[in-house]
């Protein structure tokens, strides 16, 4: 089993996700350079959050024309399981990966703090560990979190419960008042249709042990080693 | 040779959380005749072509490929000579 982390030029969480796997999780893990066209057998590919290509044109629009891409989507042509967490969200929307697009915040602040979310789907293979409707307790940091999808975008996604993640109240309650950027149906992470390719804007990994003030986002990490281990005995 | 002025906005559908922000801004310095504000950006590309015809379909691409979303996103632009 092996997890490579995707680097880009302004990747900010890179070196966050390398620890959590590593030092937390005790895998094996590699950072992979936004230059390398070809890639060795990794088994999931993290997409970290920061601000490539400094958040020029748009989030993500730069980032998803590198060379290493290429490689990206091939792998999630084969069903290997990538995870884009915020700025890596971004840039797998516009990659075409996952559906919807991303604006700025609505009250066009960049939102750091905690924020609890949701598991609308806990059948998936990054979400396996957590309960059903498991409220869990990870902080988000961004400007451009306001997820859009067009109706008919968002009618499918329902339709598969490719909502994986709704923005909540501490009990869970799905409101207006704890959408933290305006996104649709408070969305905070969603995945594909074949199931191997989440985005989230929250960061599991900034919250994947007790120093940090939650370990609530280890369990996604949890979950994609549980599935990976599973298809290795299988 | 010819350049591009290409204007990128978001759709007239989607919420722009800027635009909104800048017409309170004029609100309260007291223009009362503000409606709405929307924001775009406007990319200006200095081509090193002659054909216009040519530079036309170069930067549709470059609209279509990169420099909008054609989720969120339209745009126009116009070719002049630079």
């Amino acid at each position: 089993m092996k997890f490579g982390v995707i680097v880009f030029p302004g990747s900010n969480c890179d070196r966050d996700c390398f620890y959590v796997i590593k030092d937390i999780l005790k895998k094996p893990v590699e950072y992979i350079w936004h230059q390398n066209a070809e890639i060795d057998d990794f088994d999931c590919l993290i997409l970290p959050g920061g601000f490539s290509y400094g958040d020029y044109l748009r989030t993500g629009a730069i980032a998803r024309f590198s060379p290493v891409m290429k490689a990206v989507f091939d792998f999630a042509g084969r069903g290997g399981l990538v995870i884009g967490i915020c700025n890596g969200f971004q840039i797998l929307l516009e990659a075409g990966l996952l559906p919807g697009a991303m604006v700025r915040n609505r009250d066009i602040h960049f939102i750091c703090k905690y924020v609890y979310i949701k598991t609308e789907n806990s059948a998936t293979r990054f979400t396996a560990r957590c309960g059903k409707s498991q409220i869990l307790r990870i902080p988000i940091a961004h400007n451009e979190g306001n997820y859009y999808i067009d109706e008919k975008g968002f009618a499918e996604l329902k339709r598969n419960n490719q909502i994986v993640f709704r923005y909540c109240g501490r009990k869970g309650e799905v409101e207006d008042r704890y959408n933290p950027n305006g996104a649709i149906d408070s969305i905070a992470g969603i995945i594909n249709r074949g199931g191997n390719v989440l985005g989230m804007m929250p960061h599991p990994e900034r919250s994947s042990e007790m120093a940090l003030g939650s370990s609530d986002g280890v369990l996604i990490f949890k979950s994609i080693i549980e599935c990976l281990e599973q298809k290795k005995d299988t | 040779m010819l350049k591009a002025e290409i204007y990128v906005k978001l759709k007239d559908t989607i919420a722009d959380p800027q635009g909104l922000t800048v017409k309170h801004a004029l609100d309260s310095l007291g223009f009362k005749g503000v409606d709405g504000v929307r924001i775009g950006r406007l990319i200006t590309i200095a081509l090193n072509l002659k054909d216009r015809k040519k530079a036309k379909k170069d930067i549709s691409e470059m609209c279509r490929k990169l420099l909008s979303n054609p989720i969120i996103e339209e745009y126009k632009f116009s070719i002049k000579e630079r």
